[in-house]
């Protein structure tokens, strides 16, 4: 299941810093106020170093020599710099709070609107759990980053800095021993890093999987339930989870074996110059105060030392979720031809990629010339699924599109609104390239009802709505009436305002399919698709739908997939799509006649003894 | 979607309620509004004080190695404690022996240092290690608890609750566990072990001093106890606005295409905007309180710091303290009030941990509303050759909790063996009967028999592997097309698999695919068709070869060969199976053995297809209909 990643790891290890500095352009605008935040922890840092001076001072000074206006002084700047160091720990945490927030918002609202840009074919090879896995966890977790442990890194290595200064300073020969340790420990932490990332990385895109897990087990309830339990699903879940448990061991291990040597080497070179300082001492090289001032120093830095272990690890699972966010953000959305007047403010811009066909009167309807497709992903070997289709659907008519199951009809309509882009050949709109049409534009044009009716979270109005730009009211009980659904939304709890759930799911399959078909003529499209609209209509009302989706039909000009002689009857003429071609156009009547394969698609159901309908037609048969 | 025209207002602040369904979307005759319903909500019900019962109950297995970890601590922090006292002994002890030539001293010191060193080091790595196994144990128990108990509660609950807020459960709600047991149970141990040692050190020194900054904990308290419950709040928040903001995107990917087609890119981005920057807020409001926590508890300790030194400063001067003790006393006051931070942390993640165990303590909380029985009842035996089971739906009514009424009472029995269409146009309790033959729902009154067994007696196994239900939605999981099939019956053989595959005609078509029964329908999911996963769903419910099989519009995307396969299958494969069949077209109709057709949930007409075509009643009449619209 990991191999729904579009790049599994193939390209070399990258440095966890080059990772994080891809974050930059979402943290500039937060910069101002990060770095004010960096320096009040570093100020904030040295009042907690002051605080015990102040304390000692009053101690020493003023309490030792019973002098009470020195100790009210004393007290008096305690106090102040007590108010002062809590300040400044608060203002540091109130000052990065909204900017940080912020990043992740803007992260996510960024990722989101790529998500909805990138083409269908993208979709269909990430699972959406793991766009969702990097759009939450892996989100909070750089929040959590910028926020805690960016600023910890560098105030942190700044104390371990001036430490080290401070203690060459005292004593060059003790404050070198202390720094052998540091090139072992700088080897180890390459080590640990590139280890480290890797098992971030698998761990956070063992998570993404066992979201994808999660969300099929809920999607496919039904059929959960219609069979019991889904052990292979269950298996996959324990499996997953297991595994997730087994790599968060992993990076636990990891990490507690740096964390020891991060631990023990300091200590053991402490206990060096302990070892070395006692003798220095005992020579009379160096007084036991000076050795004590520089052990305290040494061990004043400890706990900055420590800290780098987790710091480290938080670092590292920042970077991989970086480039796991950045994995999808990179995926380029395909260009888009600019819309006159359009976003872009680029009027009259030069025509786009290809020229309009000027042979292509204004009114030509819809024309496929030699149109192919291939998925992107399908194996090299593989046929492609339309290998040349040639159709011509005149203004103002219906075309019904036939062909065997899986003989890509489906495929045939995604490539009219542009949901996949056919691989060659060109699809025209009354003499206009829809690849050279803005998407925005060319979807307006272009209205579709799916296979699946898929409904969202939203009042019936407003799924009913999306199909039309600036429909009204009148227009949605136009639509309603053509899909015949107006009778069923009006015994709504609360008619055209009652919401339908996730997908709809409350509805039944016809009634959501109406709607859907409702949203497909609410605009009055130029264009229409209707992928086997009528599948799920009972026969009665089936029988209606088609009655009133024919006054509309006969303005509109339209490719209509269908599935039985009933829908077929809808459409003018019919093409028959076979072997990625199309093999044959013509009246339904003549195509039962004469085309061997469209009367086997079209003849009645073997158990009908009387699929009376069919056998009008039948009556023709050769 | 809210963004369009007739949309509820979209108040942000609660991004719950938006997202909330009403119970009765599709239900006519169900009048009350999304609010009402208690499921469709992102805070289920739970019993007071429930998230900690289920932290107890996920750690109590580990019982022994939290204890362990404690140890392992402890052990810990009294290596690192060690370091400054050994200085003190090298100073006192060693640098004299030095000087006398003796080495001894230094040499132990030295070795003693050392010992702790790696002694810190490996117990630091016992403890990583350790509390890693309990946290991830716990972790592990806890998703698959959701897990489990989200397949076992009935369709019912997840129509209504969405799958964007179950999997907000199951993903960032742990999540936020994992932080606490991750970070938080070394923090605690931390914060208490300084707190308890530096206060006991310091009541030794003087306890007049220790009972004054104990006095300053009256204070903290409070703050820390208006600061637990803000957080909790605010993580209760931010949890529902975490689960909205999930909700909606997954609802988008998975409907890009229609997202696509309708342009509704702007909409959305709209309406996610809304849904971010109320998680935002809750972001940002999380923080800043946590900001008011440090400075406010900073404050009373500082505060509190300066007061004892002066204080003590009058004492000393009174001569009721020594300078030694107050100097000491001072700077262990200082070590006593470090950890104040690393509480408000702790707090923190311990309140957003409470905040998800809340919500999926609610979650757990929630009963399936058609149970296990007790005591499940074996089926009678049948004598061979006789596949098929009598379904009586004996006295049964049906009405949603909310009080519309979708079956009114009514007794039917279904003969074995037989295969019953049933017609009716939308809303006229079909699917109802299906879903209550195939125990989705149990009746309000009433109940329904198998061979003389109700349903309710039948333990989910048993019930499984006699009633199969195929719905209209082919929804395909991750896997393989086999492993799709292979839902039906987990331990059939490829052999069985392709066996069921050719009996539904879908046998061409999977060799047809890059990789036949091994293509994984993920990769090429979008590319199986509507058609097609119903026929695969079909290839399931025959695998899983059931006495009653029911199919609920199962066949509305198939085409006529698909058709035709299904109904060659239905003489062949499921001959003398009881079926149950709920289909719109008339030529699946035909194969049955008896007609019911119902309106307004209740069978109008019944009878063979013959003889209600032959009448005048409703069923004529939408065979009629039927004509007219070919004519």
């Amino acid at each position: 299941m990991t191999g729904n990643r579009e790049a599994p790891g193939a390209e070399a290890h990258r440095s966890a810093v080059r990772s994080l500095l891809r974050l930059w352009p979402f943290v500039r605008p937060a910069r101002g106020r990060l770095l004010a935040g960096a320096v009040l922890a570093v100020l904030a840092s040295a009042m907690s170093l002051v605080i015990p001076l102040a304390l000692k001072w009053t101690v020493d000074g003023p309490i030792a020599d019973r002098e009470p206006s020195g100790v009210w002084l004393g007290g008096l700047a305690i106090l102040v710099l007590g108010v002062l160091e809590a300040g400044l720990f608060g203002l540091r945490r109130l000052l990065v709070a909204r900017p940080l927030a912020e990043v992740e918002a803007t992260m996510r609202a960024a990722f989101y609107r790529h998500l909805q840009r990138l083409p269908v074919a993208f979709h269909d090879r990430w699972a959406s759990g793991q766009l969702l896995s990097r759009a939450t966890t892996d989100l909070m977790l750089l929040r959590i980053f910028l926020a805690f442990a960016l600023t910890f890194l560098v105030v942190n290595s700044l104390t371990i800095v001036i430490g080290f200064v401070i203690l060459l300073l005292q004593r060059w020969t003790l404050g070198l021993v202390l720094l052998a340790p540091v090139i072992p420990l700088v080897l180890l932490c390459r080590s640990f890093e590139a280890r480290y990332s890797l098992a971030a990385r698998t761990a956070q895109d063992q998570v993404g999987d066992l979201t994808t897990v999660v969300e099929e087990s809920v999607l496919g309830i039904r059929i959960i339930k219609g069979f019991g339990r889904h052990r292979g699903q269950q298996r996959a879940f324990e499996a997953l989870s297991a595994r997730v448990r087994a790599t968060e061991l992993r990076k636990a291990r990891l990490l507690g074996a740096l964390w020891a040597v991060i631990m023990l080497l300091p200590e053991a070179a402490i206990g060096a110059a302990l070892v070395l300082g006692v003798r220095e001492v005992a020579d009379g090289g160096l007084t036991a105060g000076a050795l004590v001032a520089f052990l305290s120093t040494a061990l004043a830095l400890r706990w900055p030392v420590e800290s780098l272990g987790f710091l480290l690890a938080l670092s590292n699972e920042a970077a991989t979720a970086t480039d796991r966010y950045f994995e999808v953000l990179d995926v380029p959305v395909p260009d888009d031809a600019v819309a006159p007047g359009g976003a872009s403010g680029a009027e009259g811009a030069p025509a786009p990629k290809e020229a309009p066909a000027s042979r292509a009167s204004p009114g030509d309807g819809l024309r496929l010339e030699g149109v192919e497709f291939r998925y992107p992903d399908a194996p090299p070997g593989a046929p492609p699924v339309l290998r040349g289709v040639d159709l011509h659907i005149r203004p103002g008519e219906t075309m019904a599109l036939v062909g065997a199951t899986g003989s890509g009809k489906t495929t045939l309509t995604a490539l009219i609104p542009r949901l996949h882009e056919a691989t060659a050949g060109r699809i025209t709109l009354d003499g206009q390239d829809v690849a050279a049409l803005p998407r925005e534009r060319l979807r307006e044009l272009v209205a579709v009802a799916f296979e699946e009716p898929t409904l969202f979270s939203a009042s019936v109005g407003e799924n009913v709505l999306m199909g039309g730009a600036d429909a009204g009211p009148d227009e949605l009980a136009r639509a309603l009436a053509v899909a015949r659904a107006d009778g069923f939304v009006r015994a709504l709890p609360q008619g055209a305002e009652t919401r339908v759930g996730e997908q709809g799911l409350s509805l039944s399959g016809g009634q959501r399919q109406r709607l859907a078909l409702a949203r497909a003529v609410i605009g009055k499209p130029r264009f229409l698709i209707l992928d086997d609209p009528l599948s799920a209509l009972d026969v009665h009302t089936e029988a209606q739908v088609e009655r009133a989706l024919r006054e509309v039909l006969a303005t509109t000009t339209a490719l209509v997939v269908a599935h039985r002689p009933s829908t077929v009857l809808l459409a003018d003429r019919v093409a028959l799509l076979s072997e990625g071609r199309i093999a044959a156009v013509g009246t339904h009547h003549r195509l039962l006649r004469e085309n061997r394969e469209y009367a086997w698609l079209m003849s009645a159901p073997e158990g009908g003894r009387a699929p009376r309908g069919d056998l009008q037609e039948g009556d023709e048969r050769p | 979607m809210t963004s369009t025209v007739s949309g509820p207002p979209d108040t942000g602040a609660r991004p719950a309620a938006d997202d909330a369904k009403g119970p009765g979307g599709g239900r006519p005759g169900t009048g009350h509004p999304a609010a009402d319903d208690p499921v469709a909500q992102d805070v289920l019900p739970a019993p007071k004080g429930a998230s900690l019962a289920l932290l107890r109950s996920l750690l109590a297995p580990a019982r022994g190695r939290v204890w362990l970890t404690v140890f392992l601590l402890l052990a810990q922090q009294a290596a690192v404690q060690a370091g400054p006292l050994l200085v003190a002994v090298a100073i006192d002890r060693a640098v004299p022996a030095v000087r006398r030539d003796d080495y001894g001293p230094l040499a132990a010191i030295g070795a003693a240092y050392l010992v702790c060193a790696v002694a810190s080091g490996l117990l630091q790595l016992a403890f990583v290690r350790v509390s890693a196994r309990v946290g991830q144990d716990a972790l592990l128990d806890l998703r698959g608890r959701i897990f489990r108990h989200a397949q076992t509660l009935s369709v019912d609950f997840h129509e209504r609750y969405t799958s964007g807020r179950l999997i907000s459960r199951a993903t960032t709600d742990v999540e936020s566990l994992r932080e606490l047991l991750n970070d938080g149970l070394q923090e605690l141990m931390g914060i208490v072990a300084s707190v308890l040692l530096v206060s006991a050190t310091l009541a030794w020194l003087d306890w007049r001093t220790g009972a004054a900054a104990a006095l300053s904990f009256v204070p903290l308290a409070v703050v820390m106890r208006g600061y637990r419950r803000r957080s909790l709040t605010v993580h209760r928040r931010k949890s529902t606005a975490t689960a909205a903001v999930i909700v909606k995107f997954a609802e988008t990917m998975n409907g890009i295409r229609p997202v696509q087609a309708f342009r509704r890119e702007a909409a959305n981005e709209e309406h996610f905007a809304a849904l971010n920057r109320a998680h935002r807020e809750t972001n940002v409001d999380a923080m800043h309180s946590m900001a008011r926590y440090v400075m406010t508890s900073r404050l009373i300790c500082n505060v509190s710091l300066a007061a004892i030194v002066v204080w003590s400063a009058y004492r000393v001067a009174g001569g009721g303290l020594e300078l030694g003790a107050l100097a000491a006393a001072v700077l262990y006051l200082r070590r006593l009030y470090e950890p104040v931070d690393q509480i408000g942390m702790f707090l923190n993640s311990y309140q957003s941990a409470a905040a998800s165990l809340e919500k999926i303590a609610g979650l757990l909380a929630q009963r399936p509303t058609v149970p296990e029985p007790d005591r499940p009842v074996p089926l009678p035996s049948r004598p061979a050759g006789a596949p098929g089971l009598e379904v009586v739906f004996e006295g049964v009514r049906f009405a949603y909790r909310t009080g519309g009424e979708v079956l009114p009472r009514f007794d039917l029995t279904l003969a074995a063996g037989r295969t019953v269409a049933v017609v009716g146009s939308t809303g006229a309790g079909k699917s109802t009967l299906a879903k209550l033959l195939a125990r989705f729902y149990d009746p309000t009154e009433g109940r329904v028999l198998l061979d003389g067994v109700p349903l309710t007696d039948l333990s989910g196994t048993e019930l499984r592997r006699h009633v199969v239900m195929v719905t209209q939605e082919a929804f395909l999981f991750s896997g393989t097309v086999a492993e799709n099939i292979a839902v039906g019956r987990p331990d059939a053989t490829r052999a069985d698999i392709e066996q069921a595959a050719k009996a539904i005609g879908a046998h061409d078509f999977i060799t047809a695919l890059p990789d036949g029964y091994d293509t994984d329908v993920r990769k090429r999911g979008g590319r199986i068709s509507a058609g097609q996963r119903q026929l695969v769903g079909f290839a399931r419910a025959l695998l899983a070869d059931p006495a009653v099989v029911v199919l609920d519009e199962a066949t509305s995307s198939l085409d006529i060969p698909g058709e035709r396969a299904v109904q060659r299958a239905m003489r062949t494969v499921l001959r003398g199976r009881t079926a149950v069949v709920i289909a719109h077209r008339l030529s699946t109709v035909e194969i049955a053995d008896r007609v019911l057709v119902m309106a307004d949930g209740r069978v109008v007409e019944d009878g063979t297809p013959a003889e209600l075509t032959a009448g005048e009643g409703r069923f004529a009449a939408l065979h009629r209909a039927w004509r007219e619209s070919l004519a």
